[in-house]
């Protein structure tokens, strides 16, 4: 049951669980990591536009990894380009996600065969949590995968049960 | 000018530095002497009814005969006329001099020339690879290039 459905209208308490509570607020503020690398980025400005609005979402684009929950990789990950995701990622704090956005950061895309410079997928640098396929994909389809992963936020849980 | 007027004059003022030239093609084209190709492009870029001002573009190619080349697409604005100059230089001895004192243009053209096929132009300013990384193995644009299974750690073969 999310938070919102427990109404406020008697006494303004509301009571809900910990993890409850915490993973609403991580999910309505997935603040996001720019990373626009190819043609997916302007899709990704298309869905952060006024028409598709990602920020209703509560996804803020931040310029440093310091400030990001979600990392968007949207484009061809080149050789020269993966060692620098990988450090941005390694400077998010935890808990932090990835959306690979495209065919190109997904598995190679057109590159697949004779890319002598694409990395095949970015998963094989940095673990990724949903993967949004099309060449480049719609902003519905990045909205989409979004809210798969506030799905998986959803189930997580940050409070360690200690025996 | 045509294409032939600028062969006939480049013959006369450069003894033996035009090798070849096909002057029938869509995009007529002379090959130079790699050694003297600097000389050639500061003549056509400064002489007075030549004045090619404009480097369309500098590519390298691979014949995949042992031999490598430069492709030189030279415009004039003013003179509203348009040639093609090729150099060759062998895989073993990949060296050709270098126009970026000519064109500025030429300085990143040649570096990605550089970088794509190892063509080792002498005299540029400031030749480094200017697409892939600099301890990318090779010139992958070569046509005996095999892509490596491994860069810096990453997996590179679908």
């Amino acid at each position: 049951m999310g938070l919102l459905d427990y109404k406020f209208e008697n006494s303004n308490i509301l009571i809900t669980s910990l993890d409850n509570l915490l993973n609403w607020a991580r999910l309505s503020s997935l603040w996001q990591m720019q990373f626009g690398l190819a043609c997916c980025a302007i899709e990704m400005m298309a869905a952060s536009a006024s028409n598709f609005d990602m920020m209703r979402f509560g996804v803020i684009p931040r310029a440093t990894p310091r400030q990001c929950d979600v990392m968007i990789v949207s484009g061809t990950v080149t050789l020269k380009m993966a060692s620098r995701i990988k450090r941005l990622y390694d400077q998010m704090p935890e808990p932090r996600y990835v959306i690979s956005m495209g065919s190109c950061s997904n598995c190679g895309g057109p590159y697949w065969e004779h890319g002598y410079h694409v990395l095949k997928g970015v998963d094989r640098v940095i673990p990724v949590d949903v993967y949004v396929p099309g060449c480049p994909p719609r902003p519905e389809a990045l909205l989409e995968g979004l809210m798969k992963l506030q799905e998986k936020v959803r189930k997580g849980s940050l409070v360690k049960v200690s025996a | 000018m045509t294409a032939q007027e600028i062969h006939d004059s480049l013959k006369a003022k450069f003894e033996g530095a035009v090798v070849e030239a096909k002057l029938d093609a869509p995009q007529p084209w002379i090959r130079i002497d790699e050694h003297r190709i600097r000389d050639v492009c500061r003549f056509l870029c400064d002489e007075p009814g030549f004045e090619f001002d404009y480097l369309m573009c500098l590519s390298g190619v691979d014949y995949n005969d042992g031999n490598l080349g430069v492709v030189y697409h030279l415009s004039s604005m003013p003179q509203k006329h348009k040639i093609v100059l090729k150099v060759r230089c062998t895989k073993e001895d990949p060296h050709v001099q270098s126009v970026a004192s000519v064109w500025g243009t030429a300085n990143w053209h040649e570096r990605e020339a550089y970088d794509m096929f190892g063509i080792v132009f002498d005299e540029h300013p400031d030749l480094r690879r200017i697409l892939c990384g600099d301890d990318y193995p090779g010139h992958p644009l070569r046509k005996d290039f095999k892509v490596p299974e491994f860069y810096n750690g990453m997996k590179v073969p679908y």
